[in-house]
C-alpha cells in the first residue's frame, strides 16, 4: 500500500460541508501552533523561503560590511579578529543559507502541485528538515559570532560550529528526501517522466544530487568533530575545518544548488512565448548536465589545478594532462554546456516557427525577466568558475573566486524571486505587481554585476580573498566600493520585494485567477490558493502541457458547436 | 475552462519504498565518504614514515567478524519478514521482525565489546578519533535500523497487514547496511 502522509485537518474538511461548519478564527497561539506543525507543502516551502530571503538579506549586510572593510585595503573598520567569522559567514550563508533552501522551499511548495499529487511525499520530514536547517543555521551563526567556526578560538564553540552545521545539512537532505520522492512516486495518471514539469525535473535531479553530496560533507563533519573535541590531529584543528569542508561551498559544487534555477527558465519560457516547448528530452539533458556538479563534490574536489603551458600538448605528456583535463572538463565544462543548452533551446522556442506563429505576442513577465537575469548571471558565474583552476592565472586565492560564487549565489537568488512572483498565485491567491518587479528584476541584475564583476578584476590584480588587507596598482577603492554598493542594492532588492509580496498577499485587490500566465502545467488546473489538498480530483494527464490540451479540446468543441 | 476527466485512485506507486532506497543512497555516500578519507588519512600517515595504528593496540577482529556474519544473517530474517507479510502470516512476520530486531542490538553489543577490548582512549592520537567516529556512525545507521523495524512491525501489528511495502522498504535498508558494514569491516578492521 502507498503510505501518503496526508494532513489530518484535510481528511476533516474533506468530509464536512461549508454549511455545516461554523468557522471560527483560530488565535494567535493556535495559528502559530498550526503554522510550525502544518504538513501542509504550501505552509513548509512558505516557510522555507521566508526565512530563507532573511539569510539573503544579511548575507547582503554582511557583503557591505566586508566591502567597506575592503575599501582603503588597510583592515581598520571590523575588528581584525571578527573578520574571519564574517567572511565565513558570508559564505555559509550563500550556499546553506540562500542557494539551497530557496530553491527547495518553492520545489516543496509548487512540485506536488506539478506533479498532480495531493500531498508532498513525507510532508512531516520536510517539515523536521526545516526545522533542523533552521536551527542548524541559527546555532551556527551564534557559534561564528561567539569566535567558532573556522580558524575560531573558542573551542566550545568551534565544537557547536560543527555540530550545527552537521544538524543543518542533516535538514537538507530531510527536505531533498521528500523533493525527490515527491517526482518519482506521487506523479498524477499519465504524468511519465518524459512529461514532468521542467521546474520538477529540475529539483529532483538537485535534490538527488543533495543526497549524494551532504552526506559527504556530514561524513567530513562528524570527522572534524571528534578530532576537533578530542585530540585535534589529524584534521588540522579550528584552522582545518574552512580547507575540509570547503569543497561544498564553492564552484564547481555549487552549480549544483543552481539546478533549479535553470528548470525554472525552461519552465517560463514556453508559457512566454506561449507554445509548446520543442525537444524536450535536450531540455531534460541540459538541465541534468548541469547536476553532474554533484560528482565534483562527492569526489571532494575543490578545485582542479590545469597546467597551462601555452605550449600545446605533446605525445609525451598527453597521459598527464589528460588526466587534469578530464575532471576539469567534466566537473566545469559539462555543467556551463548544460546552461548553454537550456538558453539554445529556448531561444529555438522564442523564434516563430511560422508567420502564423509571428503574430503571438509573447507576454514577458517579470518572473521571466528575474529568471532570465538570474540564469544569466549564473552562466557568467560558471564562466569565471571555468577560469579559476587554470593555475597560470594565478585566481586562486583571489577575490576572484568570491565572485563567482556571488554571481552564482545572487543569480540562483533571483531566480528564485522570479520563481516566488510566478507561483504566487498559488501561495496567496494575488499576483505580485508586475510594473514594480520589472524594475526590482532588473536593479538585481545590476546589484549582482556590482557585487561580483569588480572582484574578476580586482582578482586579476591579486586583491587575496577573505582579507581586508591588499596592496596592488589599480583603482583599488574603486573595486571595492563598487562591490560595497553592489551588495547593498541587493538589500534593497529583497526588501522591497518581501514588502510587495505582503502588501499584495494582504490586498482586498482582485483574485489572480486559476492561471493568470497561460501556464502550461497542472498547477494552474487548480484554484488560487490552492486548497490543502492541491486538488479536489486528481487529474488524468495526456501530454506535458495539460492545461494547453485542455484549451485545444475546448477550442475544437466550439468549432463544432459553431458548425 | 473545461477540466480533465477524474483519474482513477492513483495506482500505489511505493512512495516508502523510494524514500527508502534515496535514504540508503544517502548511507552508501555517508560511509563510503567516511571510509575514503580514512584510506587517505591512512597513506597519508604511512607516506610521512609513522605509524597508523598505535603501538600497543589490537583491534579485536573476532567479534567483528560475528559482526559482519551477523548483519547479512539479519538481511535474511528481515527477507523473511517480507516472505511471511506478502502472505498475511502475522505470526511469521512479528517473529522475523522480532529477531531482527534482537540481532540489531546484539550487533551493537558487539561494538562494545570491540571498543572494551581495545581500551583505546578517544584522545589518544588521530587514529582513535576517525576509528569511534566511523564506527560510531555505523552503530547510529544500527540504531536507526532498529527503530525502523520496530516502526515496521508496530504498524503490521497495529493491523495494517496490506502495508506490506514498509516492510520491504526495512529489508532494503537492512540490505544496503550489510554491504556497507562489509565495507568498513574490510577497510577499518581487516585492512585497518
Amino acid at each position: 500500500m502507498s503510505t501518503t502522509d496526508i494532513a489530518p485537518d484535510t481528511v476533516a474538511n474533506a468530509t464536512l460541508t461549508e454549511s455545516s461548519v461554523t468557522t471560527r478564527e483560530p488565535g494567535a497561539t493556535a495559528a502559530l501552533a498550526m503554522w510550525i506543525t502544518s504538513s501542509d507543502s504550501k505552509v513548509i516551502g512558505r516557510t522555507f523561503v521566508g526565512a530563507s530571503f532573511l539569510a539573503l538579506v544579511a548575507c547582503a549586510v554582511l557583503g557591505v560590511l566586508l566591502g567597506l572593510e575592503r575599501v582603503d585595503g588597510s583592515d581598520t573598520l571590523l575588528d581584525a579578529s571578527a573578520i574571519p567569522q564574517m567572511f565565513a559567514a558570508f559564505r555559509i550563508g550563500l550556499v546553506w543559507g540562500v542557494m539551497i533552501p530557496f530553491l527547495l522551499g518553492v520545489a516543496i511548495a509548487i512540485v506536488p502541485l506539478q506533479v498532480g499529487a495531493r500531498s508532498l511525499a513525507f510532508p512531516r520530514l520536510a517539515l523536521a528538515g526545516f526545522w533542523a536547517w533552521f536551527a542548524g543555521l541559527v546555532l551556527v551563526v551564534i557559534s561564528l559570532a561567539a569566535n567558532g567556526g573556522p580558524g575560531g578560538g573558542d573551542a566550545d564553540f568551534v565544537d557547536l560550529f560543527l555540530a550545527a552545521h552537521g544538524l543543518l545539512v542533516c535538514g537538507l537532505a530531510a527536505a531533498a528526501v521528500s523533493v525527490a520522492t515527491t517526482v518519482l512516486a506521487t506523479r498524477a495518471p499519465g504524468l511519465r517522466m518524459s512529461r514532468v514539469p521542467f521546474f520538477a525535473w529540475s529539483a529532483m535531479i538537485a535534490s538527488i544530487g543533495l543526497l549524494l553530496v551532504l552526506p559527504v560533507v556530514l561524513g567530513v563533519l562528524i570527522y572534524l568533530y571528534v578530532d576537533h573535541h578530542n585530540a585535534r590531529a589529524l584534521f588540522g584543528g579550528n584552522v582545518g575545518i574552512g580547507s575540509w569542508i570547503g569543497f561544498a561551498l564553492t564552484q564547481p559544487a555549487t552549480y549544483l544548488f543552481a539546478v533549479p534555477a535553470v528548470g525554472l527558465t525552461a519552465e517560463l519560457v514556453p508559457v512566454t512565448f506561449r507554445k509548446r516547448m520543442p525537444l524536450r528530452v535536450a531540455v531534460y539533458t541540459g538541465i541534468s548536465l548541469v547536476g553532474i556538479a554533484a560528482l565534483s563534490a562527492v569526489t571532494q574536489q575543490a578545485d582542479h589545478d590545469l597546467p597551462w603551458s601555452g605550449s600545446g600538448l605533446s605525445v609525451d605528456d598527453f597521459g598527464n594532462k589528460f588526466d587534469d583535463m578530464l575532471p576539469y572538463a567534466l566537473f566545469t565544462l559539462v555543467p556551463i554546456l548544460g546552461v548553454v543548452m537550456v538558453m539554445f533551446l529556448g531561444a529555438v522556442a522564442a523564434r516563430p516557427a511560422s508567420d502564423a506563429e509571428a503574430w503571438v505576442r509573447p507576454r514577458i513577465t517579470a518572473a521571466f525577466v528575474f529568471a532570465f537575469f538570474g540564469l544569466g548571471m549564473l552562466l557568467v558565474g560558471m564562466l569565471g568558475g571555468a577560469l579559476v583552476p587554470i593555475t597560470d592565472l594565478g585566481l586562486q586565492g583571489t577575490v576572484f573566486e568570491e565572485g563567482v560564487v556571488v554571481y552564482v549565489a545572487y543569480g540562483t537568488a533571483l531566480a528564485g524571486l522570479g520563481a516566488v512572483a510566478y507561483w504566487s498565485p498559488k501561495w496567496t491567491g494575488k499576483l505580485i505587481p508586475d510594473k514594480p518587479l520589472f524594475g526590482l528584476a532588473t536593479l538585481g541584475m545590476v546589484a549582482t554585476v556590482l557585487a561580483a564583476l569588480p572582484y574578476y578584476v580586482a582578482g586579476f590584480a591579486d586583491q587575496p580573498a577573505a582579507s581586508g588587507v591588499y596592496d596592488y596598482d589599480g583603482p583599488s577603492g574603486l573595486w571595492n566600493t563598487l562591490v560595497t554598493i553592489g551588495h547593498a542594492l541587493m538589500a534593497v532588492v529583497v526588501l522591497a520585494f518581501i514588502g510587495l509580496w505582503l502588501r499584495s498577499s494582504r490586498s482586498s485587490g482582485d483574485d489572480a485567477g486559476d492561471d493568470p500566465w497561460g501556464g502550461q502545467t497542472l498547477e494552474w488546473l487548480t484554484t488560487s490558493p490552492a486548497p490543502t489538498d492541491n486538488f479536489l480530483e486528481v487529474p488524468t494527464v495526456m501530454s506535458p502541457e495539460p492545461v494547453l490540451d485542455l484549451l485545444g479540446a475546448e477550442h475544437a468543441d466550439r468549432g463544432r458547436s459553431a458548425r | 475552462m473545461y477540466a480533465l476527466p477524474a483519474a482513477a485512485a492513483p495506482p500505489p506507486r511505493r512512495q516508502v519504498l523510494v524514500g527508502t532506497a534515496l535514504a540508503s543512497m544517502a548511507t552508501i555516500m555517508l560511509v563510503g565518504g567516511m571510509l575514503a578519507i580514512w584510506i587517505l588519512q591512512r597513506e597519508r600517515a604511512r607516506d610521512a614514515g609513522g605509524t597508523w595504528l598505535p603501538e600497543g593496540t589490537t583491534i579485536p577482529e573476532v567479534p567483528a567478524n560475528v559482526m559482519l556474519i551477523g548483519v547479512w544473517s539479519l538481511c535474511v530474517f528481515a527477507q523473511w519478514a517480507v516472505y511471511s507479510a506478502r502472505r498475511a502470516d502475522r505470526a511469521h512476520t512479528a517473529l522475523a521482525l522480532g529477531i531482527v530486531g534482537l540481532m540489531t542490538l546484539a550487533l551493537i553489543n558487539a561494538q562494545a565489546y570491540v571498543y572494551a577490548q581495545m581500551e583505546l582512549p578517544i584522545a589518544d592520537g588521530g587514529y582513535a578519533g576517525m576509528f569511534y567516529a566511523i564506527t560510531g556512525t555505523m552503530v547510529a545507521l544500527f540504531v536507526v535500523g532498529l527503530v525502523f523495524s520496530a516502526i515496521s512491525a508496530f504498524r503490521f501489528l497495529g493491523g495494517r497487514i496490506a502495508d506490506r511495502e514498509i516492510i520491504a522498504a526495512n529489508a532494503l535498508y537492512w540490505y544496503v547496511l550489510a554491504t556497507v558494514f562489509s565495507a568498513v569491516w574490510l577497510i577499518v578492521y581487516v585492512a585497518k
